[in-house]
């Protein structure tokens, strides 16, 4: 028997006293773009720069890659398990795809299906060690957190023993031009990368919220036992998103090989902390069960414009990490707050 | 246990007109009650009566907007739940709260390990052991304080929280529906320590849903209704049946409502040889369409388990399911349903519903194809319609479906969001088990109208439930389970009466004499 039956919310709900309404916001989808806004019009005054085209033509191609692979972490978020092994797919699908379309040594060098091959055997990389953390995770019962632990430090590993046969430095440069254009190409005026980010946000957007898919995956991350009951292939949603983060942390790894224009086993290295903290800071629980594309969005352009700021403002790389690591901790707090809140409710 | 010198003793905790009001709405009218040492006072009343509310103020989770409590003829207003316990006032829970990664003393003694000496603080282990091995003589259990509490089975759960009450001396001790996951032989211990309890001059306040139970515990009934006193008095001068008319605020004639059709021809669900050992030995069984099939057993008969097994949660060794003439072979819950099964299980919370989501979401759960528009995106008008028109089938207290989250629904109203969410696929076989468990009279009534209305659309229902009366009431045949094995199968007899051998059946249930008859349950069913 709950003690406050729903009406008497309902009733509250209409009178909103200034601890409901902080309630509200704090609960809202848009809490993290009002964060945005806030920061924003605090260090405008520092750094007016900030509101230039340039300073925000180059916080969209920071956002662009981070935001694809978070939407990945955000599916493994959502069924209420983790994904560290995305920035160890990133390096090895850079690697693997620079390999097969370098001029020099290429296994597709020349050919015009260099670029589409190098693309394909990406993505082939990222579906194959999201599918070994999903079949460990599933089959194994193995935590995804060890999982995606161990499969992070054996591809790091991996991308850099593989490197060694293809080049004799320390990454495989020599791509084709046809690759290159990706990151500095454009259609009427929209950079490609956005093309492709947009496009990958707006499928995965409508697969949580609208497929049959979307709902199975919800379904898994609240209650995994009751989804059983219900039906649900609960092994089979698991392993899918891990497969989709994977294919978007390829996604990740084609803009950033394109960018750099050398396929680096150590490119995205340090992203890790960027993306799980980008769709935290979102408002995706940690504990499962809830989370948006839109959310990550918000996410992503809160952490890129923090990164901006901070690096216009000349932050050391060591005060723009306290900064990031605050930042975090305080929406994961938050994140507890929201389930406190949601409980009362 | 008797009435002999009511006048003399003044009552160990008398309470008058307490109200209390959540957001401005008054959920308790002025409740009193009183409660003389040595006595149980049974408190009955619906989901949503008061019942609640009124023990957390006893309990000093809550504090009252108004009225008054006297403890030992002292005023008594706990500020919080820590003060409640210090001034005497034990309260069991319905989910226990044991650690069960802990031994038995160290969940006695969690709130304040004994020390050796000021100077050392090291636990003193003797002196807990000492102790628990008192306690646990109190509530005739014999096992070792060391004894993990994982390994414990419910009802020594339960005893070990009273032991623990018991160790902070308590004035008086609340039950909360302590009999629901109770095996009868666990029931019968638990109502003999009550009776030591009462006779030790400790006060029993007991909340049951089970009113057998609170007949043959309590010596008085106070019955709440709507957040105010619907009635009482003493056990003597009440009747089951006259406890439902103060619970419900009108008289119930027939808990069970009338069918109008007889079972069909055609086998609906056929289990062959099904075993799994140490679960299931040769069970075989069929229903028909428009069958009722009762399955009585006690807990650890493997009732649920059968369930599970031929839902394919659980695996077997061996044997043969077929729905509908066509075989169910390594059932997984995609093919049981395919097949034309739902699944009704005994524990909504953790098993039945998403909490957390909305009455729409998790009615659709089962059928999301059905609700898909263009592209086979779930089209949410679909939903939303399905949903409104399915929480009409079942009564659901509310129509805002998408707004709605399930946490925030009564007992009663969560299982029907599960019945409405097997419903929706109009399965051909369902099985509820324990489907009324912890629902309230009203809501018992919706579940028995709503079976009934699924026989006389030809579904075969497998009906699992701990309360025989409710077997009796709305089976067609009833097996019996104890062990794993089948051991009988009783056919109703045709014309009025009961229908069924109460004590044959309860006799193969248990596979002993049953020892004690509980009383006023003919007269309901």
């Amino acid at each position: 028997m709950t003690a406050v039956p729903p009406v008497d919310v309902e009733r509250a709900r209409a009178r909103p006293t200034g601890h409901l309404r902080l309630a509200r916001l704090v609960l809202s989808e848009y809490f993290t773009l009002v964060l945005c806004a806030l920061y924003l019009a605090a260090v405008y005054p520092f750094v007016p720069e900030m509101l230039t085209a340039e300073v925000a033509a180059n916080v969209l191609s920071d956002m662009m890659p981070l935001l694809v692979v978070a939407i990945g972490q955000t599916f493994v978020l959502v069924i209420a398990g983790i994904d560290l092994s995305v920035t160890a797919i990133i390096s090895m699908a850079a690697v693997v795809g620079a390999s097969v379309m370098t001029g020099t040594g290429g296994y597709l060098a020349g050919s015009p299906l260099a670029v589409p091959g190098a693309i394909l055997a990406m993505l082939l990389v990222g579906l194959a060690i999201g599918a070994i953390n999903g079949l460990s995770v599933t089959r194994l019962n193995m935590p995804s957190f060890i999982v995606t632990l161990a499969t992070r430090m054996f591809f790091a590993g991996a991308a850099i023993w593989y490197t060694t046969f293809h080049s004799a430095s320390s990454s495989i440069a020599d791509l084709p031009a046809g690759f290159t254009a990706i990151a500095e190409g454009d259609v009427l005026g929209v950079p490609v990368t956005v093309l492709i980010a947009v496009a990958v946000a707006v499928a995965a957007h409508l697969t949580l919220s609208r497929s049959r898919l979307g709902r199975h995956i919800y379904a898994v991350g609240a209650n995994p036992k009751a989804a059983r009951i219900s039906g649900v292939p609960v092994a089979r949603t698991i392993l899918i998103t891990f497969m989709i983060s994977g294919a978007c942390a390829a996604i990740t790894s084609v803009m950033y090989v394109s960018r750099m224009q050398t396929g680096s086993p150590i490119v995205g290295e340090n992203i890790l902390l960027d993306v799980i903290g980008a769709v935290v800071i979102g408002g995706t629980s940690l504990f499962g069960g809830k989370g948006k594309v839109l959310w990550t969005v918000f996410g992503v352009l809160f952490l890129v414009l923090l990164d901006t700021s901070m690096k216009l403002l000349g932050a050391s790389l060591f005060a723009i990490f306290i900064i990031k690591g605050g930042v975090i901790l305080l929406a994961a707090m938050i994140d507890t707050l929201r389930h406190r809140l949601m409980a009362t409710r | 246990m008797t009435d002999s010198h009511p006048a003399r003793t003044p009552p160990l905790l008398e309470v008058a007109g307490l109200t209390k009001s959540f957001f401005g709405v008054r959920v308790l009218h002025g409740i009193g009650y009183s409660l003389r040492a040595g006595e149980a006072l049974g408190l009955v009343g619906e989901n949503g009566s008061g019942k609640s509310t009124t023990m957390n103020i006893l309990g000093g989770v809550h504090q009252p907007d108004g009225g008054a409590m006297l403890l030992d003829s002292a005023p008594y207003a706990p500020a919080g739940p820590g003060e409640a316990i210090r001034a005497g006032i034990a309260f069991i829970h319905q989910e226990l709260n044991l650690f069960p990664n802990l031994t038995i003393e160290e969940n006695l003694f969690i709130d304040g390990f004994p020390r050796r000496s000021r100077l050392i603080p090291l636990i003193d282990r003797a002196a807990i052991r000492r102790r628990t091995e008192d306690l646990l003589a109190q509530v005739n259990l014999d096992l070792k304080p060391g004894t993990p509490v994982a390994r414990l089975s419910q009802g020594e759960r339960q005893l070990v929280e009273i032991a623990k009450a018991l160790g902070r001396s308590p004035k008086v001790i609340i039950f909360d529906e302590p009999t629901t996951s109770l095996t009868r032989r666990e029931v019968d211990r638990l109502f003999a320590i009550i009776a030591r309890l009462k006779a030790r001059g400790i006060g029993i306040i007991y909340i049951s849903h089970a009113l057998e139970d609170v007949m043959t515990v309590c010596d008085h009934v106070t019955v709440l209704r709507d957040g105010a006193l619907a009635g009482g008095g003493r056990r003597q001068d009440l009747s089951v049946p006259a406890i439902i008319a103060m619970m419900v605020g009108r008289s119930i004639d027939t808990v069970f409502p009338p069918r109008t059709v007889r079972p069909r021809a055609e086998e609906a669900l056929v289990v062959e040889d099904l075993s799994q050992p140490g679960v299931a030995e040769a069970i075989s069984f069929s229903i028909r369409a428009g069958e009722v099939l009762g399955l009585a057993g006690l807990m650890g008969s493997g009732r649920s388990e059968l369930a599970r097994m031929i839902f394919g949660l659980d695996r077997f060794a061996r044997g043969r399911i077929s729905v509908a003439g066509r075989p169910l072979e390594n059932p997984t819950p995609i093919t049981a349903m395919e097949a034309g099964i739902a699944f009704l299980t005994e524990d909504r919370r953790s098993e039945g519903l998403l909490m957390g989501f909305s009455v729409a979401e998790n009615m659709v759960l089962t059928s999301l194809p059905a609700v898909a528009g263009a592209l086979g995106l779930v089209d949410g008008r679909k939903v939303v319609d399905t949903a409104v028109s399915m929480a009409r089938t079942v009564h659901l207290s509310t129509e805002k479906v998408s707004d709605t989250l399930v946490k925030h629904l009564s007992g009663g109203n969560q299982q029907k969001v599960v019945i409405g969410k097997w419903l929706l696929r109009q399965p051909a076989v369902f099985i509820l088990d324990e489907p009324t468990r912890g629902i309230d009279v009203g809501a018992k009534q919706e579940v028995y109208r709503i079976i009934n209305q699924l026989v006389e659309r030809g579904s075969a229902v497998l009906l699992i439930s701990s309360e025989i009366e409710e077997l009796i009431g709305l089976s067609d045949r009833i097996l019996t389970l104890c062990r794993g094995e089948l051991t009988g199968g009783f056919e109703r007899s045709p014309g009025p009466g009961p229908g069924f051998d109460r004590e044959a059946i309860m006799t193969a249930a248990t596979g002993v004499a049953v020892a004690r008859t509980r009383t006023g349950t003919r007269d309901v069913a």
